[in-house]
This record gives C-alpha cells, sequence and structure tokens, in this order.
C-alpha cells in the first residue's frame, strides 16, 4: 500500500496545500466589495481542463492502488514472473507516436491551423488502433506460451493491468471520434481546440501510465 | 487581481432548457431535479434496508419464532442492509441528494458544470440499485458475505448467494463508483471554477466545504473499492487467485492457489475509512449550517471548522488499518494506526467544541431542524467516544467481535447521519416544495426517534461487555451469556420495531405537507445563504433570473448589532448593512 499512500498523500497534499493557501490570512467575517474579495479565488482555465485533472487523479489513485496490490500480492510464495511478449516494445513505440501526433495536432489547433488537424487526428487515433491491436496480439501470445489468466498471479496481474490501461484508452478513443468528426463535417479549429488540447493531455498521461506499467511488468 | 470564476460567463455553461415533461422531470439535467431523484431513489432503498434490519433483529430478539428467517437469509439482510445503508443511501443521498441540490444554489450558480454528466450519474446510480435489488431474485438470493465481502468466504461454497448474488453486487458496486466519479468531478469542478461573483472559498457556507471534502474523498478512495470489486469478479468468475487462498472446500481442493485475503482487507478498508468520512464530512458542514441558523449566531471558529475539514479528509487516509487489528497483520502497523486514529480524533473534537460554542448564548429556536441537529450531537458524542475505545489496540481485541462495535458504529455512522439527514430535509423542505411541514409532527418524529435508537444502541454497548458475539444467526445456550442478555435483545428488537415504524410519522408528515401545507415563503428561517434568496420558491430552471447574485459577506451574519434584522444574507452590500461579528475590528 506504500505506492498509492504515497502518490494520494502527494495529491492529498497539492488540494489540501492549496486549499490553505486560500484560506489562510482570510478575515471571512469581514464584509468587503465584490472586486476586494473576489481576488485570486478561483482557477483560470476551462471547467473542462479542470475536470479533466481532476479524473487525472482519480485515474492516478486507480493504477496507484493496482500496482500497491501488485506488490503485496507478489510477495507470496506462488509468485512466477512472466516474461512479457516482445510485441510490447513495438506497442509502446505506436503509444509514444500516438502521443506525438495528439501533440502536433494540438499545437496546429492552438494556431489555427485547420488543414492539419484532420491528418493529425487521424495519424493519432491510427497509431491508437494499433496499440490496442498490438495488446491484443500480445495477449494472445502470452496465452499460447501457457500464461493464461488463471495459471498464475503474475499472468493474471498482466491482462488486468494491460485491459485497464487500454479500457482507459477505449474511453480517450470516444472523444478523439467525436473530435475527428466533428473537423471531417467542417468545424473551425477553434471548434475543437479544446477538446483537442484535452486529449492530447490525456494520452499524455496514459503514455505516461503505460510507462509505469511497463517497467514494472518487466522488471519484476 | 482578474475575476476568474465562470459562474457568469455564459458561453462556458451548457444550455440545457427543458423542453418537455420528459426533459423536465425524466432526463432532466437541472440540478434540483436530479437531487430529487437521487434522494427519492436513495431514500426509497434506505426503507428496503431498513425493513432488512427489522428482520434481523425479529431473529436476534425473538430466535426461531420465524420460519422465514433462515441462518442463510439473515446473513443476506445483513449484508444488503449494511451495504445499501453505507453506500447506496448514505453516500448517494449526502453528494448525490444535497450536494446536488445545493451546490449550485449555494454558490449562487445556474447548474452544476457538465449538466449532461450530472443527468448520466443519477441513471447510472438507479442502474446500480437496480442490479443490487436484482440479486435478492437470482437462484441463490443476495450475498450473505457481510458488508465487507471479505474473502475466502464471500466466493466460498456455503455461504448464501455465492453464485450470482456476490456477482451482481460487485458488478452494483462497479456501476456505483462509475456514477459517483460522474457526479463527483461535478461537484469539485462546479464549487472550484462555478462560484458567483463574491463567493470566496472562505465565503462558502460550511455544508458545502463537508460536501466538497468528502468528494475529494470519494474521488480518491473509491477505486480502491473498483480495484477489489474487479479482483474479486476475476476470482470469482474465472478462478484468478488474487485474494483466493489455496483453500479446500466440502473436502475438495478449489484449485486457486496462494492468494492473500489481506489484500483485499487492506484494499477495502482503504476505501472504507475514507467512506466514514464521506458521509460524515456532509454531515458535519450540514449539521454546522443548523446549527448556525436556528442559534442565530455566527458558527463558532468558523477557519478552523474549514481547517478540521481539511486535516480530517488528509488523516482519513492513514487510519484505515485500524479496522484490521484482528486481521493478523504485523503488530507494528497497530502501533501507528492507533496512533494516528487519536490524532484524527483532535479535529473532529474540535468541531464538537465549535458546536456546542456557537450554541452558547445563541437565540435558540427549538424547531424540528435544530431539535435533529442537537441531538446529533449527542449521538456523535456517544459515537466518537466509543471510537476512540476501539481505536486502541488493546481494547480493541477482546471488543472487536462483540455487539460493543456494532453499537459503536451505528452511533457514529448509522444514527447520527440520519439525524442530520432529517434535520436537513426538514431544514430545505420549504425551499424544495415551497411548503411548510406539520411542526407537530416533525417533533414528534424526532424524539420517538432520538430516543428509540437510544434504546437501541446504549444496551448493545453492554451486551458487548458481556462478549456477546455480533454477525450470529443464534445465540444458543452459552454460559457466558446471562438470561438478562437474552431479555434485553428482545427488548432491543422491540425498540427497533418501534423506531422504524416512527419513521411512518416522517412519511406521512411529507407527503401531507407537500399537498396540504402552508406556503412556505422564500426564506422562512431568516437564513444567511444564497438558496433563501433566490427569487422563486422552489427555485425556476437558472436558479436566478436574469442577474446572478453578487456576495458580499460571509455565510454567518446572525445577529449584528446596529441591524434591524437579526440576519444579513449573503448578497446584502457591505455599505448597506455593518459589518459582522466584531463591527470589523481587526483580529
Amino acid at each position: 500500500m506504500t505506492v498509492s499512500l504515497v502518490l494520494l498523500a502527494a495529491i492529498m497534499f497539492v488540494v489540501i496545500g492549496w486549499l490553505l493557501r486560500q484560506t489562510l490570512n482570510t478575515q471571512p467575517w469581514v464584509p468587503r466589495s465584490v472586486d476586494d474579495a473576489v481576488s485570486g479565488t478561483s482557477i483560470d482555465t476551462p471547467a473542462k481542463t479542470f475536470g479533466l485533472v481532476s479524473f487525472l487523479a482519480v485515474a492516478t489513485s486507480l493504477f496507484a492502488l493496482f500496482i500497491s496490490a501488485y506488490a503485496m500480492r507478489m510477495q507470496m510464495g506462488d509468485w512466477r514472473p512472466v516474461s512479457e511478449p516482445q510485441l510490447l516494445w513495438v506497442n509502446s513505440a505506436f503509444l509514444v507516436f500516438a502521443s506525438i501526433a495528439y501533440q502536433l495536432t494540438r499545437n496546429a489547433a492552438g494556431k489555427g491551423q485547420a488543414t492539419r488537424l484532420k491528418p493529425g487526428l487521424v495519424i493519432a487515433g491510427l497509431f491508437t488502433f494499433l496499440f490496442l491491436g498490438g495488446q491484443l496480439i500480445a495477449w494472445t501470445q502470452l496465452n499460447a506460451s501457457g500464461h493464461y489468466l488463471t495459471s498464475n498471479p503474475a499472468s493474471a496481474f498482466f491482462y488486468v493491468l494491460t485491459a485497464v490501461h487500454g479500457l482507459h484508452l477505449l474511453g480517450g478513443l470516444w472523444v478523439w471520434a467525436r473530435s475527428t468528426a466533428k473537423v471531417f463535417s467542417g468545424a473551425e479549429a477553434d471548434n475543437v481546440r479544446l477538446s483537442v488540447e484535452l486529449c492530447a493531455v490525456y494520452w499524455h498521461y496514459l503514455l505516461l501510465v503505460w510507462a509505469v506499467l511497463f517497467g514494472l511488468l518487466l522488471t519484476t | 487581481m482578474a475575476y476568474v470564476a465562470i459562474a457568469d460567463r455564459d458561453h462556458e455553461i451548457e444550455h440545457h432548457d427543458p423542453q418537455t415533461f420528459i426533459t423536465k422531470y425524466v432526463w432532466s439535467q437541472d440540478h434540483k431535479v436530479i437531487a430529487i431523484q437521487y434522494g427519492l431513489t436513495a431514500i426509497f432503498v434506505g426503507v428496503i434496508a431498513l425493513c432488512l434490519s427489522v428482520m434481523m433483529r425479529l431473529q436476534l430478539g425473538f430466535p426461531d419464532n420465524f420460519s422465514f428467517i433462515t441462518p442463510e437469509s439473515y446473513y443476506q439482510f445483513v449484508t444488503m442492509h449494511g451495504m445499501i445503508m453505507v453506500i447506496y443511501l448514505l453516500t448517494a443521498l449526502f453528494l448525490g441528494g444535497f450536494g446536488n441540490y445545493l451546490i449550485p444554489l449555494m454558490l449562487g450558480s445556474r447548474d452544476m458544470v457538465f449538466p449532461y454528466m450530472n443527468m448520466l450519474s443519477y441513471w447510472v446510480y438507479l442502474v446500480s440499485v437496480i442490479i443490487l435489488l436484482a440479486s435478492f431474485f437470482v437462484p441463490g438470493g443476495a450475498t450473505g458475505a457481510g458488508w465487507t465481502l471479505y474473502p475466502p468466504q464471500a466466493i466460498a461454497r456455503g455461504t448464501p448467494g455465492v453464485d450470482l448474488g456476490i456477482i451482481l453486487m460487485l458488478v452494483s458496486l462497479a456501476v456505483f463508483i462509475v456514477a459517483f466519479t460522474m457526479g463527483g468531478l461535478n461537484y469539485v469542478t462546479t464549487i472550484l471554477q462555478a462560484r458567483c461573483r463574491g463567493m470566496t472559498l472562505m465565503r462558502m457556507p460550511l455544508s458545502v466545504w463537508g460536501i466538497f471534502m468528502a468528494t475529494v474523498l470519494g474521488l480518491l478512495a473509491f477505486p480502491a473499492l473498483l480495484v477489489s470489486a474487479i479482483m474479486m469478479l476475476l476470482d470469482k468468475t474465472l478462478m484468478t487467485s488474487f485474494f483466493m487462498p489455496a483453500v479446500v472446500s466440502a473436502g475438495v481442493q478449489t484449485g486457486y492457489e496462494s492468494g492473500s485475503p489481506i489484500l483485499f482487507q487492506h484494499l477495502f478498508w482503504f476505501f472504507g475509512h475514507p467512506e466514514v468520512y464521506i458521509v460524515a464530512l456532509p454531515a458535519f458542514g450540514i449539521v454546522s449550517d443548523l446549527l448556525s441558523t436556528h442559534a442565530r449566531k455566527n458558527i463558532f471558529g468558523y477557519r478552523m471548522m474549514v481547517w478540521a475539514i481539511l486535516a480530517i479528509g488528509g488523516l482519513s487516509f492513514i487510519v484505515w488499518a485500524h479496522h484490521m487489528y484482528v486481521s493478523g497483520m504485523n503488530p507494528y502497523f497497530g502501533f501507528f494506526f492507533a496512533t494516528t486514529t487519536l490524532i484524527i480524533a483532535v479535529p473532529t473534537a474540535l468541531k464538537v467544541y465549535n458546536w456546542v460554542l456557537t450554541l452558547w448564548q445563541g437565540n435558540i429556536h427549538l424547531r424540528v431542524p435544530m431539535l435533529f441537529a442537537i441531538g446529533f450531537i449527542f449521538t456523535f458524542v456517544h459515537g466518537g467516544l466509543t471510537g476512540i475505545f476501539l481505536g486502541n489496540v488493546v481494547v480493541d481485541l477482546p471488543l472487536s467481535d462483540t455487539y460493543f462495535v456494532v453499537a459503536h458504529f451505528h452511533m457514529v455512522m448509522g444514527v447520527s447521519p440520519i439525524l442530520v439527514v432529517f434535520g436537513a430535509i426538514y431544514h430545505w423542505f420549504p425551499k424544495i416544495t415551497g411548503k411548510m411541514y406539520n411542526e407537530t409532527l416533525g417533533r414528534w418524529h424526532f424524539w420517538l426517534t432520538f430516543l428509540g435508537t437510544y434504546s437501541i444502541y446504549l444496551p448493545m454497548h453492554y451486551l458487548g461487555f458481556l462478549g456477546v458475539p455480533r454477525r450470529y444467526f443464534a445465540m444458543g445456550n452459552t454460559d457466558f451469556m446471562p438470561e438478562s442478555a437474552h431479555t434485553l435483545n428482545a427488548s432491543i428488537t422491540i425498540s427497533a420495531i418501534f423506531v422504524a415504524l416512527t419513521q411512518l410519522i416522517f412519511f406521512y408528515n411529507m407527503i401531507t405537507s407537500l399537498r396540504r401545507g402552508k406556503k412556505a415563503g422564500p426564506n422562512p428561517w431568516h437564513a444567511t445563504t444564497l438558496e433563501w434568496q433566490t427569487a422563486d420558491t422552489p427555485p425556476k430552471h437558472g436558479n436566478w433570473g436574469h442577474e446572478l447574485p453578487e456576495v458580499h459577506r460571509w455565510a454567518y451574519d446572525y445577529s449584528v448589532p446596529g441591524y434591524p434584522d437579526d440576519y444579513i444574507p449573503q448578497n446584502v452590500p457591505a455599505e448597506l448593512a455593518p459589518v459582522g461579528r466584531d463591527h470589523g475590528r481587526e483580529r
């Protein structure tokens, strides 16, 4: 549980620290005119961005708890490490490319370059599908090598962790599909800028999570 | 510094004006309608859980007199009662119900920032409730694993509902967590992003502070339940061995390997203890507002109350293993968790002192919401003190499996928040419906409930000291249990039935008042917070008409010297009313 505890402590430290900063040196019982009183207490960012950041905190908690469970379970005597399929390296490269493509699309949307949105989104989506397809193939390879879901907790964790990560990407692809459809129906860059920006952040986050999970699976 | 709240920036608010009956009352995106949907659904399942508890008590008080209560069904009643009350009633009602209703209104916003997701949150919650209730009707019935669902017995042969019941329970929990996350992201974002002009964080009513921190806890802690539900579901359905150890069942090796039941307990309580505060913090906040409003006095130590909420929120993540002293974990952990448990009692006690000091020299109006609020202080202090006993390892070990624990957690987490729920319903009923409730019936409801619950749980502590074990279907004839303990059990059962029937007064009062109650007017309690300052009662869609309110003062300007009324609403400009509390003297 140490892993999740440290991560959650970090999240709580940020949240509570920020809140404390807002509440120290205040005299709430003293009425003031509106302009004096409202300074610095709201976060100057679109609500959807804030919503995504909050969701990432939830997802972080979820993955951290899975990793904690992994760390605790591997101490039991029946743990037999799995040799991961080499295909995972290729899949990881696909996810890196997807993330880069999304970042370039995000930059294009920020600059209002509508013509670069279509190829950017298509490439980002394509690499994401390649990653997910590759993960499925990795599952079949692992299965073929005799590492079933039930054969050992190490292989069971492999399937579960990759599945949970993949499901998060699938959720992201739903938003990707919506913004791609908008772009192909002629939407201006400004209309999809926020959605592309948030998707890029989400893809980077899931790349980071994959890096941690892959590292964990490789080294244990 | 620039003003950055988005409440009055229309382009960031999704428009969702209801056009038809369906979009107004069924697929509604209005936070008030969603709040009522959440509230009614939660109360509906709560009534089911109440009936289950009566059946449990019938067996315990008058063993073997009721043929329809078998050992299997008894454990199913226990399990479903606990899970429904904690998750599907209290969590859903405080956050989905009161959170939805109060956050936008108290903060001067038109709605939640993601209304569509808010609507989805309710319907997904309803799906989780339906899945849960469906488990009563599948072959084998609902799970009887106990509300903590500990493996291995939760999925081992011999436990009721081991086939489909446990699967439906786990799926229902996972669906509930999805619903909660959608709602929770809304509450947090709305509180931080959509407050009206002038509504600084430190001008927010404590109800909103409590709901806010409880939501943060829920967002971070519910994933632990989700992780354990997913892994146990795989253990059950696909025979993985995350939690299931190598066990022999009915003389047959089950096929599981060396899974770790303790791992499940850690994950469960990593969620489970913050869950206590997910329920308690909104109750703390709401009770603070009830006390202040009906004592006509500012809340004592507002800043301390806020900091205590923050401290409790942070500390609640490092006390989980005090539920596991008897699990066989490393004894040194026990020392650590006993210490953190004592530490978290400090900000909690601080809140109790401040509630009492708020009452001190107040102009106390003993209306129904106030009665429930004061009743809460009694039951919470009672349950809190027994918690300090149980937080210590050496005291917990002999008491852990007895009725002392049942009495403790029902006082602190059952009766106390339920009293606040009732107080809050009576308090905001005039705003929600535009009608006044029947005061006399409300008083009867309070006194009978308050005294009735004491007559249930006070004797239970004594049973615990006698060593009467919890979780048993029947006690049988045991030497250590005197005849008086059996008599007491019967008495507790009679009280439980009495309290359950007393709730009919509440429902009768609500229904008749809704139909025939006196018109309430916009602000019957002369309260300061924004929800009482709406142009319409009940507030219409969009809450505030054309202009959003502006806030000029905190939520607790009661009995300010020099002002003709004994309250100054938050939206009264500074120049129109004297400053609060100490006439502006800097402290």
